[in-house]
């Protein structure tokens, strides 16, 4: 087999690439210096009192950027397509965009299907009037995808954990020596220094931040609502013992907190157990609270539904902080937990100590967000009406204020997301709680960097990975507040 | 204003007390006890061996006992060995008994001894503070400025090229954590393999003797990240500023923009971005423990994971001392600072 060039037989490609990048860069920088020493477009007014706008020579600019940016998504999306119509024959970008195929398909059926339905979906359809916020939510999802169909074995050319001999730091497009049947011939990313397929570690490496981060923020918002509301609804000494607590954990360095908590040591005396044991017992207070307080006035409603509701949840709780039969297990006492035959799923030793401490660093920070819009809200008319018609005070928290911080509380979760990411790479890189030969993009990140002065493959795949991620959350929480001011 | 300062100070105290009790019943759970019986000991202590190190040190008293000692509010530990040597946390080697204190604790500035680098804790935490402190310096000399500069620049006129170009840039770098910036300049500009080679790629002798070369790719790394932070925020200010009435007036008068800019927009638009100027410096301490790392700068950062990686407990509760200080004192003088810059503030 030969090895694999970056662009193969669509090198044609590259000129015009340069060209249009190049294009693109002068004028963002002519349109800014444009903006700056350029004078405002004229208006001019018609005798029927309608009013003219000249593009003028800031229009120029502006259209100028419009066409250069076009023809670059352009040639980009020639690229991509051609490299799936045309395979590894299109060299490493042509095999990669045919790998990603399922996640192509997907984002274009995911796009045209919210545009097409976008004024009936509310402030996700108004999403897809910003471009900030389409490239932002096109990023994400594009990784979101590619961790789900990674973890469906459809992406990954090989198996991310295994080693092939000969094949230990090689670059980009380097043959697999001995092909057996069924194998993909190439390294498509290189190989890391143990020998092991990047491309297929950095696509793995996206389903360890899905099933991670957005479970752990919403864990921690639950924390955070079930506990900021009261503080800002009632103030006082709860207020205040509670904003103690969650400035305490905010002055703690969230470094120093991970070296101490997400350690095996840690783990073997069953700390994280019963901060999990405490912790998801938020989400359930929250959903009994909610209900109640909506339903309590209609009885024969109201039980059957918490019955069911809140025995689903305690059973996936029960399942989520007990393994093998035990909530806590250590040498020297064990606690008694859900049978085994009862356990739903288990939840590693690692796992749980790493999301319960993302949980635990994130939530203070949720906490105090919702406390502040609370104090903010509960000063409105509606919220007096409510009081005034005799609601109870947990009504007014969840069915008054709670739906109409949604807008802030929505973009911080965005955010949040994003940083929660950072967060779990942040554990990777200094190799803490997750296994070691785990494809998470921290520790990928960590190993790559010790080689990186002579080879750059194996550290900046999953970099740039971390980085488009996050970058793609904050656009789209940009986008998101935009379009939230619109109302 | 006095009695306020004073509140402050005895929260900071309490929660100080608190965070260090935490950090010490954590470091005190005995496998991590076990742990460090191990590496002081060898590896392939028995079960009883380990017990009768910990015994022989102390480690096996109660926790709030413990925590008495290292606080020096209680008496510290002595053992008496089978020969009639006596062992003991306040006994320095070289002295008996007899002469040295029974108390030994912070509040007699004590700090204790590292188990990793084999000095006195306050020594290290010492050296390593101030190697950090240059870094931070530098961090700061170059993150403020730049980061007001973009800000004021985009929030001078919203919605406009300029404005749009460099919120585009404040938001890539707070999504770029230090991990990632810091592994892709290293590969731009140091490696073999892009063959620039512009700068260091290890900033070990920036410890000696810091230069351009090795020093200015850590500093750029920890000040990228949280420049686009304080550009935002001074964003928002000065967006906010500028619809305000005064504003609105100074242009009615004729006033040159520039001068709007400079002279009445400004001073209002910089009073957020103090506070979170201040409040930034937790965030930076992670950056620093991130960068340390990557670059081999062996500061404030690098002791603290070689501490918690081998558990030298004492040298992590001064690092947790120092850490949760330098956040509360940042606090305490954002709120004062923001007193004083905002005369429409007042605390009764």
């Amino acid at each position: 087999m030969e090895p694999l060039t970056w662009t193969g037989s669509i090198a044609f490609l590259n000129p015009l690439l340069m060209i249009s990048l190049a294009a693109m860069l002068i004028s963002i920088v002519v349109w800014i210096l444009g903006s700056i020493v350029l004078p405002e477009a004229p208006l001019s007014i018609n005798v029927d009192g309608t009013l003219n706008a000249n593009a003028g020579l800031r229009g120029l600019t502006q259209s100028a950027l419009r066409y250069s940016f076009m023809a670059s998504v352009a040639v980009t999306l020639a690229y991509l397509v051609l490299g799936i119509l045309m395979g590894t024959s299109a060299g490493i970008i042509g095999a990669i965009s045919r790998q990603f195929l399922p996640v192509w398909l997907s984002l274009i059926i995911l796009f045209a299907m919210s545009i097409a339905f976008k004024r009936r979906l509310g402030l996700y359809g108004k999403l897809f009037d910003s471009p900030i916020g389409m490239i932002g939510f096109g990023l994400v999802m594009f990784w979101v995808f590619t961790g789900i169909f990674g973890a469906m074995d459809l992406i990954i050319t090989h198996d991310p954990l295994s080693q092939l001999s000969g094949m230990k730091n090689k670059v980009p497009g380097t043959p697999v020596p001995s092909t057996d049947e069924g194998q993909y011939a190439w390294y498509l990313l290189g190989g890391d220094n143990l020998a092991r397929d990047v491309f297929s570690r950095m696509v793995r490496g996206a389903w360890e931040v899905v099933k991670i981060a957005p479970f752990a923020t919403i864990f921690a918002f639950m924390v955070g609502i079930t506990l900021g509301l009261p503080a800002g609804y009632y103030g006082g000494r709860l207020d205040t013992f509670l904003s103690f607590l969650a400035n305490l954990i905010l002055a703690f360095p969230v470094i120093l907190l991970f070296y101490l908590l997400v350690t095996p040591e840690i783990v073997a005396t069953g700390v994280p157990n019963y901060m999990a044991a405490v912790l998801f017992v938020f989400p359930i207070i929250f959903l009994a609270v909610l209900l109640n307080s909506r339903f309590y006035t209609r009885p024969n409603f109201r039980t059957p539904l918490l019955i069911g509701v809140l025995g689903v949840a305690l059973w996936f709780y029960l399942s989520m902080i007990s393994t093998g039969g035990y909530i806590i297990e250590t040498e020297t006492y064990r606690i008694w937990g859900l049978p085994t035959y009862l356990d739903l799923f288990n939840i590693p030793g690692g796992i749980l100590v790493v999301f319960v401490s993302v949980v635990f660093v994130n939530s203070p920070t949720v906490f105090r967000i919702v406390r502040g819009l609370a104090l903010d809200i509960k000063t409105r008319d509606y919220v007096a009406a409510a009081q005034t018609r005799g609601e109870g005070p947990w009504y007014i928290m969840l069915w008054e204020i709670l739906p109409n911080a949604r807008g802030p509380l929505i973009v911080d979760f965005c955010l949040r997301i994003g940083y929660t990411t950072i967060l779990l790479g942040t554990l990777g890189f200094f190799g803490l709680g997750l296994p070691p030969e785990s494809p998470d993009w921290g520790s990928t990140i960590n190993e790559g960097r010790k080689l990186l002065s002579i080879y750059l493959h194996p550290a900046l795949p999953p970099a740039l990975a971390l980085l488009s991620l996050v970058l793609g959350l904050n656009l789209l929480a940009d986008g998101l507040r935009e379009e939230s001011l619109k109302d | 204003m006095g009695l306020f300062i004073l509140k402050r100070v005895g929260i900071m105290l309490l929660t100080a007390l608190c965070l260090t009790f935490l950090v010490f019943f954590l470091t005190n759970l005995y496998p991590n006890l076990e742990k460090l019986a191990k590496t002081q000991g060898n590896f392939r202590m028995s079960d009883e061996q380990v017990a009768s190190y910990l015994e022989k040190n102390g480690y096996l008293q109660p926790t709030p006992v413990k925590y008495g000692e290292w606080l020096g509010v209680l008496p510290s530990y002595r053992h008496t060995n089978e020969d009639g040597s006596v062992l003991g946390r306040c006994i320095l080697p070289g002295t008996t008994a007899e002469e040295s204190p029974n108390f030994c604790g912070i509040l007699q500035g004590y700090w204790g001894y590292s188990s990793v680098f084999k000095e006195e804790v306050s020594t290290v935490v010492g050296t390593r503070l101030a190697l950090t402190g240059r870094l931070m310096f530098w961090v700061m000399l170059l993150m403020v400025p730049s980061a007001l500069i973009l800000g004021i620049l985009a929030g001078m006129r919203e919605g406009s090229a300029t404005d749009r170009t460099l919120s585009t840039i404040a938001i890539t770098t707070t999504a770029t954590p230090e991990y990632v910036s810091g592994v892709i300049f290293i590969a731009i500009f140091t490696s073999s393999a892009v063959g620039l080679k512009w700068f260091k790629g290890t900033a070990t002798q920036a410890m000696e003797n810091p230069t351009f070369e090795n020093f200015f790719l850590p500093v750029l790394t920890i000040a990228l990240y949280g420049m686009g932070y304080i550009a935002r925020m001074t964003r928002a200010s000065m967006t906010e500023v500028m619809t305000a009435q005064y504003i609105r007036t100074a242009r009615l008068k004729g006033v040159a923009f520039p001068n709007i800019v400079m002279k009445h927009a400004l001073r209002n638009a910089l009073i957020a971005p103090f506070t979170v100027i201040m409040l930034q410096f937790p965030w930076l301490l992670n950056g620093v423990v991130i960068v340390e790392t990557l670059f081999n700068y062996k500061g404030f950062g690098w002791a603290l994971v070689q501490a918690a990686g081998n558990n030298d407990i004492q040298l992590l509760l001064a690092i947790s001392v120092v850490s949760v200080f330098v956040v509360l004192v940042t606090q305490l003088i954002s709120d004062i600072g923001y007193v004083y810059l905002n005369p429409r503030i007042r605390i009764s």
